[in-house]
């Protein structure tokens, strides 16, 4: 059992007020609390970038890595360890400017990951720069024409990489995010989240009100084992139409169901010893 | 024709051919046949960076006494095409001999008279046996196993092993082709026959040496000492490794996966090294380039890690098959700020397989990166060692426990100096973080918390330096008058020349740091002359030796044309050293 005081450091978030990322903060830790997750069982991986600083403010084993290669950590992690639930928490310019390589080729092979991208379509802790995710036109302190660059889809792009469960939030609504993240968890391969997060700092015009105005929810009886139709939904995006909820989601093997060395226990439970290989030294004899 | 007699001490055969026609297992299986007769070999490989066509060779050094460098000429030139005469028409020995194809139309006017020309129909012989282009080899491996009065017998047995896997079919036609080519030379050239690899008179209770290469070597030192995760990314002259961990992953536990690129190879690695698993990476320059920035992650983190980086001459793509130490400065330097880096270096197969698993248990008790340095020589050239013996080996993971730790540290700042390490999952609190950070590992801008915690890291390498680092190995006597200094796959080539140089030593460097500066000094201080031999523009293992010791060696053999050095070269060294005074 979790309690939510087990999952307090001492040290308070540093985000701005107001940020999506305290609801993100919240959704997780209520999810955390709600399922039992604690070092025990857990660890999480987290990029650099304004969302990097969550491991400070959950009290769950964590690896903060390098800008953008929080991905391939998580992969190493659970490859060893499938045992354990390993989220990534990763930002919009760290899981696709710096990590993009590393997003495409996590989604094809199907680690059983959650990915948490925590996306303001900004980077924020440089100061509001353009990110992958920036609409084409918004002015930023490194676009002030405007940008020229068109952004990509996160979700059609996890989608047609091979992730096996794909899904967009808003952070505003915390117990649907909770929800979320929990069946992303449940998942048995890559589950990617793309959780919409207002900077309130430096983006005036993807407010909380914005995404309360603009978002909705798919439908009761949407069919989410439908690609073309997933592929269809996540492209829609304009003003009333940005459908959140979980778009894709299929069966196909992971990556760690894949690997006989693991199926028995975790490799990290089996101490290491010596190896007799002299079997194998004879070959070169 | 070769007057190749138990008095010789090497005999030398070089095969050639394009790309493709399997000259590579023609040698090899040569050198085994060779080791199964009780010699040594010493197999050197040269090859271009494609994978049909060009030119193709290897050579094979076999004697009775250990033998460790290529050389110069060869004995016996086994030419699968006109390239190969054309190419090492001035590579033959005194007494040397020439096999080709007379099937073929080939121009032997160049030849040396006093080579012996040694024709035989391997393509009509091949065409008729199996009707397959790719059992010229074989033929031709019958042929010089005739030429060298070795046993047939054997051949036959390593065929079987080679093609076992194929198919029954496969193996006789290949032992008939080796039996053709060994009858034509029996029955045709007898004056040519001699009784170099007959084997050895102890045969009944002697165990072969082993025919390994540095690549291999690194794989076997890496299994046996328990490895549980590599992620490596193909590249020359390294990929071989991960040909064999792949193979063997299943037999042995561990987990092989080829990464998208380097970035992610040793990301990878961290991340199950984090979670517990004794965990690796390979790559040669450009990939350790890439790796660059989770090279200081591992530092950072404290995460322990095995890197081999296999060096190809640079910048950029180089030479991407052929040998290099152009990235000794690198490596030491490589990364933003100060972390403790444990950098080894082989100087040969044997060294290479030691290491690697020396590496592994350093890793553990330092908590820190550990890069061993090997060369494209090392990595493919085989050379015949007796069985490696694991008995001295002792896994070793330092303070490592996947148990509840009551008032959980990761990173405490204790007298040891180095922090207990769990793992997640083993349910204590720990962040391993990128960011300075505090002894739980939470985020910290701290000025004196940053001090503590560099200084910690830092003090790494003088508990390695005194607990573990190796002194350089000197060979030779210990008094001469000319010290060579040097490092790598040069060692074999040096070793080869002292054996026909007076008064002249060398001292073998293998620990880059922590850096075992006060023997060094010692060492160096004794000669008259020191002769610094590398493989790069620059010097940069005497550049190493002068910031460490203060001693400015002003001799030196610089070479970077991305071939191997031959002992000739290192006796023309010695002697225009001591000529010049």
């Amino acid at each position: 059992m979790t309690k939510m005081s087990d999952l307090q450091t001492l040290h308070f978030p540093n985000w701005c007020p107001g940020c999506g990322d305290l609801n993100i903060w919240g959704a997780f830790k209520n999810a955390a609390v709600k399922e039992g997750w604690d070092s025990s069982n857990t660890s999480i991986v987290a990029g650099i970038g304004c969302h990097g600083h969550i491991v400070n403010f959950v009290k769950l084993n964590s690896f903060e890595g390098l800008h953008g290669r929080a991905l391939p950590v998580a992969s190493g992690v659970k490859m060893v360890n499938n045992r354990l639930n390993t989220f990534v928490f990763t930002g919009d310019g760290d899981c696709f400017g710096e990590g993009g390589n590393h997003f495409i080729h996590t989604c094809r092979r199907n680690h059983d990951l959650t990915i948490l991208i925590h996306d303001n379509a900004l980077y924020s802790l440089t100061t509001g720069q353009t990110s992958p995710l920036t609409a084409h036109g918004f002015k930023t302190k490194s676009t002030p024409q405007g940008n020229p660059d068109e952004p990509f889809n996160p979700l059609t792009l996890a989608i047609i990489s091979g992730a096996t469960f794909v899904a967009r939030a808003y952070s505003g609504d915390m117990p649907k995010l909770a929800e979320l993240i929990i069946e992303a968890n449940k998942h048995k391969g890559l589950a990617v989240i793309d959780i919409l997060q207002p900077c309130v700092t430096f983006n005036k015009v993807c407010t909380h009100g914005f995404y309360q105005e603009n978002t909705y929810y798919l439908e009761e009886n949407y069919d989410p084992s439908d690609k073309n139709k997933a592929l269809e939904r996540a492209s829609e995006f304009g003003d009333k139409k940005i459908p959140l909820g979980i778009f894709y989601k299929t069966n196909r093997p992971s990556y760690e169901d894949q690997i006989l060395q693991i199926k028995e226990k975790p490799l990290t439970e089996i101490p290491v010893e010596r190896s007799s290989a002299i079997e194998l030294f004879k070959k070169y004899t | 024709m070769p007057k190749v007699d138990n008095r010789q001490e090497i005999l030398s055969v070089k095969i050639g051919a394009e790309a493709g026609q399997g000259v590579k297992s023609a040698g090899l299986m040569l050198a085994k046949l060779a080791i199964r007769s009780g010699y040594h070999i010493y197999s050197q490989i040269e090859y271009p960076s494609l994978i049909k066509g060009g030119h193709n060779v290897i050579q094979v050094n076999i004697s009775k006494n250990e033998v460790t460098a290529p050389r110069k000429v060869n004995d016996i030139l086994i030419a699968l095409n006109q390239d190969t005469i054309n190419k090492h028409i001035t590579e033959f020995s005194k007494d040397s001999g020439l096999i080709f194809d007379s099937e073929v139309k080939v121009d032997t006017s160049k030849v040396p008279s006093n080579v012996a020309l040694i024709g035989l129909p391997l393509s009509k012989i091949s065409r008729e046996t199996g009707n397959s282009a790719l059992l010229i080899n074989t033929v031709a491996l019958g042929a010089v196993t005739a030429v060298l009065g070795g046993n047939i017998v054997i051949l036959n047995e390593l065929i079987a092993e080679e093609f076992g896997s194929k198919g029954e079919e496969i193996v006789k036609v290949n032992v008939s082709a080796a039996e053709q080519g060994f009858k034509h030379i029996t029955e045709n050239y007898k004056k040519y026959l001699r009784a170099f690899l007959s084997p050895s008179d102890s045969v009944s209770n002697f165990v072969p040496y082993m025919a390994v290469d540095g690549n291999e070597s690194v794989a076997l030192g890496a299994i046996s000492a328990g490895l549980q995760f590599a992620a490596i990314y193909p590249m020359s002259p390294i990929s071989n490794i991960l040909a064999v961990l792949a193979e063997n992953q299943e037999k042995f536990g561990y987990i092989y996966k080829q990464p998208e690129d380097e970035i992610s190879a040793i990301n990878m690695s961290i991340g199950a090294s984090y979670a517990g698993a004794r965990a690796m990476t390979a790559t040669s320059g450009g990939g350790f380039s890439l790796m660059t920035e989770g090279y200081g992650l591992a530092g950072m983190t404290e995460t322990p890690l095995v890197i081999v980086e296999g060096m190809r001459p640079g910048p950029a793509t180089g030479l991407p098959t052929w040998s290099d130490q152009g990235d000794l400065q690198m490596i030491l330097n490589a990364h933003q700020g100060d972390f403790p880096r444990i950098i080894l270096a082989a100087g040969d197969a044997k060294e290479a397989f030691e290491l690697t698993m020396q590496a592994f248990n350093l890793a553990d008790k330092y908590q820190t990166p550990v890069v061993l340095i090997i060369d494209k020589n090392i990595c493919e050239n085989a050379q015949s060692f007796p069985l490696y013996d694991l008995a001295g080996y002792k896994v070793d993971r330092g303070k490592f426990s996947t148990n509840r730790v009551e008032n959980y540290k990761r990173y405490e700042l204790n007298p040891e100096g180095i922090s207990q390490r769990t793992v997640p999952g083993a349910g204590n609190f720990f962040v391993a973080n990128s960011d300075e950070h505090d002894e739980e590992g939470y985020s910290t801008e701290d000025a004196e918390i940053r001090s503590k915690m560099m200084e910690k890291r830092m003090n790494k390498l003088k508990i390695c330096k005194e607990q573990d680092m190796q002194k350089p190995q000197m060979f030779g006597p210990e008094n001469a008058d000319v010290t060579i200094v040097s490092w790598g796959s040069n060692k074999g080539t040096i070793l080869q020349a002292l054996k026909e140089l007076d008064n002249v030593n060398y001292v073998h460097i293998s620990w880059l740091s922590p850096f075992p500066s006060e023997t060094l000094s010692e060492m160096l201080s004794k000669s008259k002359y020191i002769l610094n031999v590398e493989c790069n523009y620059t010097g940069q293992m005497a550049k190493l030796i002068r910031e460490n010791t203060q001693i400015k060696i002003d001799e030196n053999f610089l070479k970077y044309d991305g071939r191997q050095i031959y002992p000739e070269e290192i006796i023309d060294a010695v002697n225009k050293i001591r000529s010049k005074k």
